[in-house]
């Protein structure tokens, strides 16, 4: 081994408090990327599979009602390969001993010859033999302890009918199962049935007929093209337009998730270089300059530029891949996790997860890019620094009455106070660095904590501000106010509102969307609209109101004429003015007056389900009663769906929150220490100095602590400005049609991270304290620094 | 009594020629003038002597000589071969190469031992002595596994001159090599500087601020202000052991 490389191994250990800290920023940094690498790698690479595996249908329609041999002259459509008509449509369920209201979302399975799109995977049990049995969902099933043999009960076409379930399934169309319109999955109150298709055809009166469709597509074949030859060919049977995968509903759900997973891990990722880069540059910045004379000697005996470049960069490279092992274990660990979390969500039925090559590669090349952004200056400059001068020492740093003291303010501080400010200040660039280095710890704390809180504003708005009922209703089919009525009529039914929603087309200049029209009652109180203040907005009598995001991806503003197209009634095409937008983080829809919806389908007072509010104690009445009846389809009960949306979230929203809070943890303490660290190494002589003077060791460690923690303090607010600056960019990315993530960011989550980061202080202070005890003052004054 | 070595002086080579030497920190709006024009001709074999009052620009001197500094204005050429406006490449192979150097200031690793200092010069010179030959010529065998922290000012100084002459330079430059030691110990270290100068030729030169020590050159060079006041030879060269202090 040569002197150099002992050297190296010598200063290693030495600094191993320092190298175990940079160590935890780079496990910090790589535990991120590659957790969050591996776990969208796994969720794509799981889902590609599983739709191929399993032949997810690749177009989508609807219809009232067509007859069978539809389905050849579909097929012979250009581009389609294989047609599945399907007869679906949604009943209520009963469980025995489970009283709360439950959607069921009947699917028929392919008769023997027909092709098998969408094909089940089969967790436990057998496809159905009888008529009266079916396949549950897993995730319902789960929730119920459903196992194959056990019996539930339908409401079909209002008679009960008792179903065996033969067993339990997944399916690529159902990965995210949600109950339409809903923006939460309740595993308790929804599933999907998969049954023989005579049986439901005979439930819902489809016998020769359909009316749902799945199609696959040949290769050559253009998605586009293929959706308006189907809309021609089945609008005369009340279709409500053919759709791709991009508006089928799970994938659509599944699609947003992965990508947003995507801007999340390159927005982590970047910060979290650009933050370990930084704080490398600090540390390997400082370290080298502590080290000017010993490069100057390397080079007076004719070790050369590159030698010595090589030398330092061995170091930096050493210090930084200590984290790399650790942190790419750490993360492929959390990243399996993290993907099984989310299969509580999406359900399928494997998971393909592996930690690629690259993503290996990645994770060097990530530590190898921190280090070289982080070092290359620090390192050019021990590169070029010329052995003459950085044989003397640095200039004398030029002291100054601290702005503190030219304020008049002097007085008011102690002797120690003061040299602590005039060390902060006398050396301002560093100072600032560190205070830098030190925010952007806050700052990923900060990011860490913010999803959580932000998921809450958005319950708490769309679910107990914009929204209040205690049950939505929904009608099998547009009905008569009288319905309303009915409803009202029920005991303990506090109010009824009814709401009118069509599907339409909403198309401004060449853009169009496809969302609900929902109307809603004149003086509504149970659903409002919110204006960008998050106060309730008035409806216009005439004109339509556009989640702004919306209006903003049509490219609208109030006064534009919007053309509207039903997707069902008479499907008509009309141009309505667009009177205003609302805000939701949720979805995105278009509102007006009930009475105006009306009016614009031609058609009477028809409603399509209603909002109840309920009194007290009257729910499992209630709950029996709408059960009878059989126009009502389903029943969304708004405060079960958040909890279980909780239950479920909870726990991984939670999870993430703490491994990334742990994680941005880790970096702040790795910075801070390190800063502290390396005042002890450049004030080590100062302060053995001041002992030999008769300053005591309380004195002297008052002086270092002081340091730390007002460099500290100094980090507080940049910090927090920084953290608020990161989500904000974080907010930018998760910008969907789904969902927008509102830039809330509670006290709290400052106050923690303003906590961790002073908690780090602290240990930091005590760390260095042992040290500061102990220093040698003999040693340290017999050598010229 | 020693002979001075090489004395015929006209066959004696030429190692450094110095012409109008000058040299100038600029700091803000102050301009100090370390040197200001100084012609020196050096010759293999020599012993020199530097004299001059601190602050006279003799380790700036030194430093360029050695190939360290650049001039502001002025050449050197070290056998023929010009120094100034040499590439850095070129003027590392002459450092490590030919030169050996003790510093003011010691300037030890302070991670190394004594040996190991020794021994990340010897590691890259043509034909160096083992570190531990070195090190016994100054005395401290007993203390090669020491760190610097655990020599005193004299043991680092010691150390920093086997450092020096370990790869048995031809030029051996040094900065007051006998500043921290007690006159017994001095002696020693000059002996093992004259044994260098007088086994392997090397042109020596050595700052010191102790006239005494100028009885063992072969010429005395005395700066003042940046410039050469005055040079003087020694017919004879006083032996280390005859001089006290
Ligand atoms: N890097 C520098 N920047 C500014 N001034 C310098 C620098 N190096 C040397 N000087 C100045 O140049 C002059 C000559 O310095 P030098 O170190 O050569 O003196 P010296 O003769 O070796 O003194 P001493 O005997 O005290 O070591 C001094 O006035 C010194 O302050
Ligand atoms: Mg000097």
């Amino acid at each position: 081994m040569s002197v150099l490389q002992r050297k190296l191994l010598r200063e290693l250990r030495q600094l191993r408090g320092q190298v175990l800290a940079i160590g935890l920023v780079m496990v910090g940094g790589i535990g991120m990327l590659v957790m969050a690498l591996s776990n969208y790698d796994g969720l794509a690479d799981t889902r590609t599979r599983y739709y191929a595996e399993h032949r997810f249908a690749e177009v989508f329609a609807r219809v009232k009602r067509a007859p069978l041999p539809l389905t050849e002259a579909v097929r012979a459509i250009a581009g389609v390969r294989e047609v599945a008509p399907r007869v679906s449509g949604f009943v209520n369920l009963e469980l025995g001993g489970y009283h709360e209201p439950i959607t069921g979302q009947i699917v028929s399975l392919p008769a023997p010859g027909e092709p098998e799109l969408n094909r089940l995977f089969l967790r436990a049990g057998a496809l159905p033999d009888a008529d009266d049995e079916v396949v549950v969902g897993e995730a319902f099933a789960e929730v119920h302890e459903l196992r194959p043999g056990d019996v539930l009960t339908a409401i079909l076409n209002g008679r009960r009918q008792r179903l065996r379930v033969s067993g339990i399934g997944l399916s690529p169309e159902f990965v995210y199962q949600i109950r339409p319109g809903d923006v939460f999955p309740d595993f308790a109150r929804f599933s999907v049935l998969w049954m023989r298709r005579e049986p439901v055809a005979t439930a819902f009166d489809m016998d020769g007929a359909f009316n749902d469709l799945v199609l696959t597509l040949t290769r050559e074949a253009r998605t586009a093209d293929v959706i308006d030859a189907l809309d021609v060919l089945l609008a005369p049977y009340g279709a409500t337009g053919a759709h791709g995968r991009d508006l089928q509903m799970s994938h659509r759900f599944l699609d947003t998730e992965l990508k947003q997973l995507r801007v999340m891990t390159v927005l982590f990722t970047a910060v979290y270089l650009t933050v370990v880069a930084f704080l490398l540059n600090v540390v390997v910045g400082r370290l080298i300059s502590t080290q000017r004379e010993q490069i100057a000697v390397l080079k007076a005996f004719g070790y050369s530029r590159w030698e010595v470049g090589l030398h330092y960069g061995q170091l930096v490279l050493l210090m930084v891949s200590s984290g790399v092992l650790p942190g790419l274990a750490l993360g492929a660990w959390l990243g399996r996790g993290m993907a099984r979390m989310y299969m509580d969500f999406y359900r399928f039925p494997f998971l393909d997860w592996s930690l690629r090559p690259e993503v290996v590669l990645l994770a060097f090349g990530f530590a190898l890019a921190a280090a070289v952004l982080g070092t290359v200056g620090a390192l050019r400059r021990a590169f070029a620094m010329p052995p003459a001068q950085a044989m003397r020492p640095e200039a004398p740093p030029v002291f100054h009455h601290t702005l503190t003291e030219r304020f008049g303010l002097g007085a008011l501080l102690d002797p120690t106070a003061r040299m602590v400010l005039r060390n902060i200040e006398r050396r301002p660039l560093r100072s600032a660095l560190s205070v830098l280095g030190i925010g952007l710890g806050i700052g990923i704390l900060v990011m860490s904590g913010f999803q959580h809180g932000a998921i809450e504003e958005m319950i708490d708005v769309q679910f107990s501000f914009a929204q209040r009922d205690d049950f939505a209703v929904t009608f099998a089919e547009p009905t008569s106010s009288r319905a309303a009525q009915e409803l009202a009529a029920l005991p303990g039914v506090r109010r009824v509102e009814p709401f009118r929603s069509a599907a339409v087309r909403l198309r401004h200049g060449h853009r169009s969307y496809r969302t609900a029209l929902q109307g809603l009652p004149e003086d509504g109180d149970l659903k409002r609209v919110l204006d960008t203040r998050l106060q309730p907005a008035a409806l216009p009598a005439a004109g339509l109101l556009l989640t702004d995001y919306l209006a903003e991806l049509l490219a609208a503003r109030p006064g534009d004429l919007l053309e509207v197209e039903f997707l069902e009634g008479h499907r008509r095409t009309l141009a309505v003015p667009l009177a205003g937008t609302v805000h939701e983080y949720l979805g995105v829809s278009a509102y007006a007056r009930r009475d105006y919806v009306n009016r614009l389908l031609g058609e009477g007072a028809a409603l399509s389900g209603a909002w109840l509010a309920l009194e007290s104690g009257a729910r499992p009445g209630v709950v029996a009663a709408l059960r009878e009846r059989p126009r009502v389809a389903a029943v969304t009960d708004r405060a079960a769906m958040v909890q279980s949306f909780r239950d479920t979230m909870a726990e991984s929203i939670l999870t993430f929150t703490l491994i990334s809070a742990l994680m941005a943890a880790s970096i702040a303490i790795g910075v801070v220490y390190n800063a502290s660290r390396i005042t002890l190494a450049e004030r080590g002589r100062e302060l053995a100095s001041l002992r030999v003077l008769g300053y005591t060791r309380h004195e002297v460690r008052a002086l270092l602590i002081g340091e730390l923690f007002t460099l500290t303090f100094l980090a507080l607010l940049p910090g927090f400005l920084l953290g608020t600056a990161m989500c904000w960019l974080l907010v930018q990315g998760f910008v969907s049609d789904l969902y927008r993530v509102p830039l809330v960011l509670p006290p709290a989550s400052f106050a923690l991270a303003g906590l961790v980061v002073l908690a780090a202080t602290a240990v930091s202070g005590l760390l260095v304290r042992r040290r500061l005890d102990r220093l040698d003052l003999v040693a340290v004054l017999k050598i010229r620094e | 009594m020693h002979a001075p070595a090489h004395t015929a002086s006209g066959s004696r080579e030429l190692v450094f020629r110095a012409a109008g030497l000058t040299k100038v920190y600029r700091m803000g709006d102050v301009e100090v003038h370390a040197l200001r024009g100084v012609d020196l001709e050096l010759y293999a074999g020599e012993f020199v002597v530097l004299l001059g009052a601190s602050g006279s620009g003799k380790s700036t001197l030194l430093n360029i000589l050695g190939g360290l500094d650049a001039p502001t204005d002025g050449r050197v050429e070290c056998r023929g071969h010009p120094l100034t406006g040499a590439g850095d490449d070129e003027l590392t192979r002459f450092r490590r190469e030919h030169v050996g150097f003790v510093f003011q200031f010691y300037n030890l690793i302070p991670s190394l031992t004594a040996r190991e200092n020794v021994a990340l010069v010897t590691e890259i010179a043509p034909q160096p002595m083992a570190p531990e030959a070195a090190l016994a010529l100054v005395d401290l065998t007993g203390r090669m596994n020491h760190f610097r922290a655990q020599l005193s000012g004299g043991e680092q100084q010691r150390v920093a001159i086997a450092r020096a002459i370990a790869k048995r330079p031809d030029v051996l430059l040094c900065d007051e090599p006998t500043g921290a030691l007690d006159s017994a110990t001095g002696v020693l270290v000059l002996e093992a500087l004259e044994r260098i100068n007088l086994e392997t030729g090397a042109l020596t030169v050595v700052i010191t601020h102790n006239a005494v020590i100028a009885r063992m050159a072969d010429r005395v060079i005395h700066l003042s202000d940046g410039r050469i006041a005055g040079e003087e030879r020694n017919p004879v060269r006083a032996a280390p052991a005859e001089l006290h202090w």
